[in-house]
């Protein structure tokens, strides 16, 4: 079988085990090309039914307004439940407080959201497209990832997870992470998308855009991004190849607008993935850290 | 193209995870900014080279205990396949994360010291090889640098080995003399074993044939999901959602369900993209049947012809996860496929001393034992023997109380 129809039904079959063992699943959908291709991936599962569960995107409010115009296209198409859970709610509840400075974001905020959330809409199992290849922290991950009430990850506590037998089993007030996608590469998904002719949302081509220049990468430049006089605005043409909140994804240069020559320019790069992510970037161990803390 | 799974069994001082980062290196695996982070880890081999081997350890947890506590999965691709490597350590204590790697690999890599040869470890990783019937394996005599690439060394630990292949009943075992460290027979031929004439590790792993039997398994296919979207135009739509575990089903095959034994054929073969005359293992698809039958999940549909065994009494082979000891008196969930039902693990047969191969009697079954047991389940599972297919095989016991995964099983014979 090829690679691509492997994959596929291996995503397809966990999809389905979910539906299968939890109450009250959701899929956390982010708006990226990696929740993109789950959307597809239920589709593949449970058509002509309807999804056994609805999206839940936790929006921080920082966002490219493509990825929400997106989002509510896709929704809207799908005939699917959409529940969004926001950060700026968690903020206003003094549940959390925004950072400041330069490098601030709300991407470690949003674990709190999304935890409330999962309290809330009292969901056991939340489907996300997280991959192993993305992240060493992530390499450890299984496909069902137990999490305590605090939403805790450990490591060192995982359940073997043997042949293609997923054990859901949880105590009350625990969940699930489940990562169809988790044997996925980068390129896999790419490749898939152009296979499956997935549409995506434009910040993922290439356009022109007002960005600076910060750590090293291009950013882009919007009210969301705390900037001073030294932030020289540049306009260049740019695409993003991982899409997260607008003040931690970098973009690339890249005159690429169409998906052959991105899947060509991407397995022709020397920089990782998630080399454009300034989450990541904060420690050694930046991923591991927040994963404990019940982040992805 | 299609994947590879395998599996690396060895432990650190083996070199294994020099190995794996070598493969990863060479093969132009890694990319830059990953390589900045290891150029600036402050590891450094003696020579002052980097040391490959921080390509494999992930947490911080690790890194501080210089050890792999789990199983890490790696990807890489070159132009004829792409790989999935699952990463596990070879310390005692962590037997069941082998077993966990090995269930899901097609090929293992066994690594040998050349300078220590066939030693109990590597007695271990075979035996759960075996155990878990991967259908090859290839064995890295490593380290030949450090014995003057001697093909006298390669070929002693060649015969030592091949007894134990024999003793374990594995019959597609292949050796290479390698160094990961200087790059030897890992992607390229070395030019320092000019007596070796066979494939680098690399092309091997590139040409292995997988899965070649797998065509003649009997087709099953265990029910995951009832389809019943219940709107007025698809009022009657009824579709058998799950994944082929083996062999091939066709429109038109006469099929059982079980355990209840009801027959029927199969009316459509479909998936979101249309639909198929025939499925084969693995794949995902949507089966419908010409008889309303009641099936539900946990049910499992078989060809009519070459049935599985269906009881709830089962002999199985299984290895013990967790560090609270088998009880002979609780009841656990097994899950087989998509079907969980209760199940007692009656009595313990005897235990395996993996070091010796041995059968010993065990009074108490504890974290890393292996053994053969007696299962009574609540419902019946329709399963076929592990060894004859695995995908069918295999299940795992589940603690009723901590809800954790103790135990795997290679389901035997009913009994």
């Amino acid at each position: 079988m090829d690679y691509l129809d492997q994959l596929e039904a291996e995503a397809i079959a966990i999809l389905r085990e979910v539906a299968g063992q939890f109450e009250k699943p959701a899929l956390l959908f982010s708006g990226g090309k990696d929740s993109i291709t789950l959307v597809k991936l239920a589709e593949k599962a449970f058509r002509p039914g309807k999804f056994p569960f609805p999206l839940v995107h936790i929006d921080t409010g920082h966002n490219f307004p493509e990825t929400i115009e997106f989002r509510d296209k896709l929704v809207a198409q799908l005939g699917e439940k959409l529940i969004v859970g926001y950060v700026q709610d968690s903020i206003d509840q003094g549940k959390v407080i925004e950072q400041t400075g330069k490098n601030a974001s709300r991407n470690a905020l949003q674990t709190v959201t999304l935890l409330d959330t999962i309290l809330e809409g009292k969901f056991d199992a939340c489907i996300g497209g997280a991959r192993r290849d993305e992240e060493k922290a992530r390499a450890k991950e299984r496909i069902f990832s137990v999490r305590d009430e605090f939403g805790q990850w450990d490591p060192k506590r995982q359940r073997p997870e043997l042949w293609n037998i997923y054990n859901g089993k949880i105590h009350k007030g625990e969940n699930v992470r489940v990562f169809p996608i988790s044997n996925w590469t980068e390129l896999d998904v790419w490749n898939y998308i152009k296979r499956e002719n997935i549409e995506l949302p434009s910040v993922y081509f290439a356009h022109e855009r007002d960005v600076i220049m910060r750590n090293g990468q291009w950013m882009a430049a919007s009210e969301y991004l705390n900037m001073d006089e030294e932030d020289i605005i540049i306009r260049k043409k740019v695409r993003f190849r991982t899409v997260g909140d607008m003040t931690c994804t970098a973009a690339v240069e890249s005159d690429k607008d169409q998906i052959d020559d991105i899947i060509l320019e991407i397995s022709q790069s020397k920089i990782s993935e998630r080399g454009a992510r300034m989450d990541d970037k904060v420690s050694e161990a930046a991923m591991e850290d927040r994963k404990k803390g019940g982040y992805f | 193209m299609d994947i590879l799974k395998f599996l690396t069994a060895g432990s650190v001082d083996d070199g294994k995870s020099t190995l794996i980062g070598r493969m990863l290196y060479d093969t132009e695996s890694i990319l830059q900014d990953q390589l900045e982070a290891i150029q600036n880890s402050s590891r450094k081999n003696d020579d002052g080279s980097i040391d490959l081997a921080i390509l494999t350890d992930g947490l911080k947890a690790e890194r501080e205990q210089g050890i792999t506590i789990d199983v890490a999965y790696k990807y890489f691709q070159t132009e004829k396949r792409k790989f999935i490597i699952a990463d596990t350590p070879g310390h005692i204590q962590y037997t069941r994360n082998m077993v966990t790697g090995a269930s899901n690999a097609d090929l293992a890599i066994i690594l040998i010291d050349a300078r220590k040869g066939v030693i109990e470890q590597t007695i271990r990783h075979s035996y759960l090889v075996s155990l878990l019937a991967l259908e090859h394996v290839v064995v890295c005599v490593n380290k030949m640098d450090m014995v003057d690439y001697s093909e006298e060394v390669f070929e002693k630990i060649h015969a030592d080995y091949h007894s134990l292949a024999v003793k374990l009943n594995l019959h597609e075992v292949t050796f290479i003399p390698v160094s990961a460290l200087k790059g030897d027979n890992i992607v390229n031929n070395s030019l320092n074993m000019p007596w070796y004439k066979g494939k680098s590790l690399l092309d091997h792993l590139e040409t292995v044939p997988v899965r070649e039997m797998d065509a003649l398994l009997p087709a099953r296919f265990p029910v995951q999901w009832v389809i019943r979207p219940q709107t007025e135009e698809l009022h009657d739509y009824r579709g058998y959602a799950g994944r082929v575990a083996s062999g091939a089903f066709k429109v038109g095959d006469t099929i059982k369900v079980l355990p209840s034994g009801m027959r029927s054929k199969i009316a459509k073969i479909e998936t979101f993209d249309g639909e198929h005359a025939i499925a084969e293992e693995g794949k995902s698809i949507t089966m419908h049947l010409e008889d309303e039958i009641d099936i539900s999940r946990g049910d499992m549909i078989s060809e009519a012809e070459r049935q599985p065994i269906v009881s709830n009494l089962i002999e199985a082979d299984i290895c013990w996860m967790d560090t609270r000891e088998l009880d002979t008196s609780a009841t656990y969930f097994i899950q087989h496929n998509s079907k969980l039902t209760r199940c007692k693990i009656q009595e313990i047969l005897y235990k395996v001393n993996i070091n010796t191969l041995e059968k010993v009697n065990a009074d108490a079954f504890g974290l890393n034992d292996i053994g053969r047991v007696e299962i009574k389940t609540a419902d019946e599972l329709a399963f076929d023997p592990y060894e004859t297919n695995k995908r069918n095989g295999g299940a795992i016991i589940i603690d009723s109380r901590t809800n954790v995964t103790v135990g795997a099983l290679m389901l035997r014979a009913a009994l």
